[in-house]
């Protein structure tokens, strides 16, 4: 083989290996091994369920930062199971994982339209009520969920919003309102100091409502009509990014933003600038669940409901919700949850803007169209 | 490996079973690799790109062509003529800004100064790549060190819009594939018999003249071989488009991205994928054919 042959395949091999540290998912996708804890013996208190049921150890896939890491160590202590963890950072990697034939998760946080798509591939395992006694302590609306009626299913996680992200001395006020992004004479002020998601179902979701439509609407005519929407604020849009949009904002690399409310508070309250703010606009907007829900391959079903029960727990649901500012919907947790999250009405919303909030559902064959109008608003 | 050297064993069909085995021993195990974990996955995705989704998502398992039809619609088709166009622009630029760095490289008398030189240029590869698009990020960000320059020195009054433009895209693209270009030229360059340069200059060709005549065509090998070194990885590049760019465009490998996760149409994604497989074949086999023979 001559030298530049060899020197050819050496780079070929170098590329290959630079292109995997590449892939899409990188930065969130490592299997975090920090909330992995060792079995102890301590005394099962109360709240261990039956431990000659219990399994040795329990596999737990969770979103990124989604968990207070102390709650599995607590668990392991108290009903001396081991708690496997690890983290995904988007509902569809979850959900690729699971089609790719992936066995040995117990416990695993969909959020509500994802809860559909795995109801409807018969992909997760009914709940035994009897073995989830907490499942009293969660707000009624949360038992009526339109993607899983009764917790059949899953039992609600955490909840949270999707809304603006700002800057009020730069955007000059609290931009309380979807025309603040989608009307071209007031968004081309914030011209390339502005961010949106990069996601489809939040991106055209929030046009559609801007328009006065349901964000789940598959009617070519009002998807075109958000398309031309979104089209003529794309020159102000800096950046689609769902991954660093709180960031960004206390960067002041953009003065307004379109985001999840948690991602926002977590860098919010880390800054120091008194400026820096989430409002749900008043047209409403995205209201999400995620839920905890068994795969029917699990091989430790009892022990994740146990788990399930234990973050149903008052306590461990407040220590939760004050580690990652999202709402938690246990009622019993609302004494324990510090006061500057109970009161920030962009955590928790009025009755009355709650009213105005939409679920996600899972659009069918509509997907494709919206992904087509997706792409064509990309390639514009 | 066995005391004995093959060549003495006389038996002649002991001989060739000891010679297969050797054979097997030494292939088999990554005959056997890139057959598990090469042939058999892109088998999937072959069978894959002429199935049906189904309403989740899920596979429907009805044999069409109707996902190769639809790549030729010109939506689909002016984001492959946007990613070519990009890859293209990406390995011009290297190839310019690599060939004179290449060229001193070869040229440097000293050989400990010259395998600095050549580490030097490996030493990006031992950072991450998503880390170092990062890095980028803070470079070109509004109060990054390049404005914050630019603005203490009284060069410009306005922070210059750097980041999430195509600008970045370009500049993200160049510094990642870089070495891939200077490391064949290098190669070709180094093999290249400098009396002949010589020669060309006593017969009255001037130094341009000398180039293009002589150095040149002598480093066709090196200039091929980095050109598709550079152009087949740019041309599915979506992460410097997602981070610099701002994810304002669809590049090809978005759009492969996102029929495997957001929409779940797998037999779509593995259609396009296929397709961009026969294409860069296509390149490669170019290549074999002009510049691998004289290798």
């Amino acid at each position: 083989m001559s030298k530049t042959q060899s020197l050819v395949v050496m780079l070929i091999l170098a590329l290959l290996v630079s292109a995997c540290g590449a892939a899409p998912a990188a930065p969130a996708d490592a299997p975090a091994t920090a909330g992995e804890s060792t079995g102890g013996d301590a005394a099962a208190s109360g709240r261990c369920g039956d431990p000659s049921k219990l399994s040795e150890s329990v596999s737990f896939y969770n979103w990124t930062d989604y968990l207070d890491p102390e709650v599995l160590n607590m668990f392991t202590a108290e009903c001396g199971v081991k708690v496997v963890y690890d983290t995904y950072s988007s509902n569809e990697d979850l959900l690729a994982k699971m089609q790719a034939g992936a066995t040995g998760y117990d416990l695993i946080i969909p959020s509500d339209y994802m809860v559909s798509i795995m109801i409807q591939l018969d992909m997760l395992k009914e709940l035994d009520h009897a073995n989830i006694p907490n499942l009293a302590n969660i707000y009624p609306r949360f038992a009526e969920a339109p993607y899983d009626p009764g917790n059949v299913y899953t039992a609600p996680y955490q909840w949270g919003t999707t809304g603006i992200g700002y800057n009020e001395a730069e955007v000059g006020g609290i931009p309380d309102s979807w025309d603040y992004i989608f009307n071209p004479e007031v968004a081309q002020k914030f011209a390339g100091k502005m961010s949106l998601l990069n996601d489809q179902r939040e991106v055209i979701g929030a046009a559609l409502k801007y328009l006065g439509h349901s964000m789940n609407s598959v009617d070519p005519d009002e998807l075109e009509a958000a398309k031309q929407t979104i089209l003529a604020i794309k020159p102000y849009v800096a950046t689609f990014d769902s991954d660093s949009f709180g960031d960004l904002l206390v960067s002041g690399d953009v003065i307004i933003g379109h985001g999840w409310s948690g991602g926002y508070f977590q860098d919010i309250y880390a800054s120091d600038n008194e400026n820096l703010g989430y409002v749900i606009p008043k047209e409403g907007g995205v209201i999400w669940t995620d839920n905890l829900a068994i795969p029917k391959t699990a091989p430790n079903p009892y022990t994740a409901e146990v788990l399930i029960n234990y973050i149903l727990d008052a306590d461990i649901a407040a220590m939760i919700t004050n580690f990652n500012y999202y709402a938690s919907p246990v009622e019993t947790a609302e004494p324990l949850i510090l006061d500057e999250i109970k009161q920030d009405s962009g955590i928790y919303p009025s009755e009355e803007t709650l009213a105005k909030m939409e679920f996600l559902r899972d659009l069918g064959e509509g997907t494709l169209l919206w992904d087509r109008i997706w792409t064509e608003i990309k390639s514009e | 490996m066995t005391a004995v050297p093959v060549s003495k064993i006389e038996l002649k069909p002991t001989r060739r079973r000891v010679e297969t085995l050797q054979i097997l021993g030494l292939i088999g195990p990554t005959a056997l690799y890139l057959l598990l974990f090469f042939v058999f996955p892109l088998l999937i995705v072959f069978v894959y790109s002429f199935l049906k989704r189904g309403v989740y998502g899920q596979l429907v398992w009805e044999f069409n062509v109707l996902n190769y039809v639809r790549v030729f619609d010109t939506l689909y088709l002016s984001i492959l003529w946007r990613s070519f166009v990009l890859a293209l622009l990406n390995t011009l630029v290297c190839l310019v800004l690599a060939y004179p760095f290449a060229y001193y490289i070869a040229r440097v008398e000293n050989a400990r100064t010259r395998n600095l030189l050549l580490v030097l240029i490996m030493v990006p590869f031992w950072t991450n790549f998503l880390i170092r698009t990062y890095a980028w990020r803070v470079i070109l960000a509004n109060d990054g060190p390049i404005n914050l320059i630019l603005l203490n020195t009284g060069l410009i009054s306005q922070p210059l819009q750097l980041i999430f433009t195509n600008f970045a895209v370009v500049v993200g693209l160049v510094y990642g594939y870089l070495p891939f270009m200077v490391l064949p030229l290098y190669a070709a360059i180094e093999r290249i018999d400098f009396s002949l340069m010589e020669a060309a200059s006593d017969l009255y060709a001037n130094g341009w003249q000398a180039f293009r005549k002589v150095l040149f065509p002598l480093s066709m090998p090196g200039v091929i071989a980095g050109s598709i070194l550079v152009f087949i990885p740019s041309l599915g590049a979506f992460v410097t488009p997602d981070l610099l760019g701002g994810a304002k465009t669809v590049m090809i490998g978005n759009l492969i991205q996102g029929q495997f996760l957001t929409s779940r149409d797998w037999p779509f994604g593995s259609a396009f994928s296929v397709l961009l497989m026969l294409m860069v074949l296509g390149a490669t086999l170019i290549y074999f054919r002009k510049g691998g023979r004289t290798l």
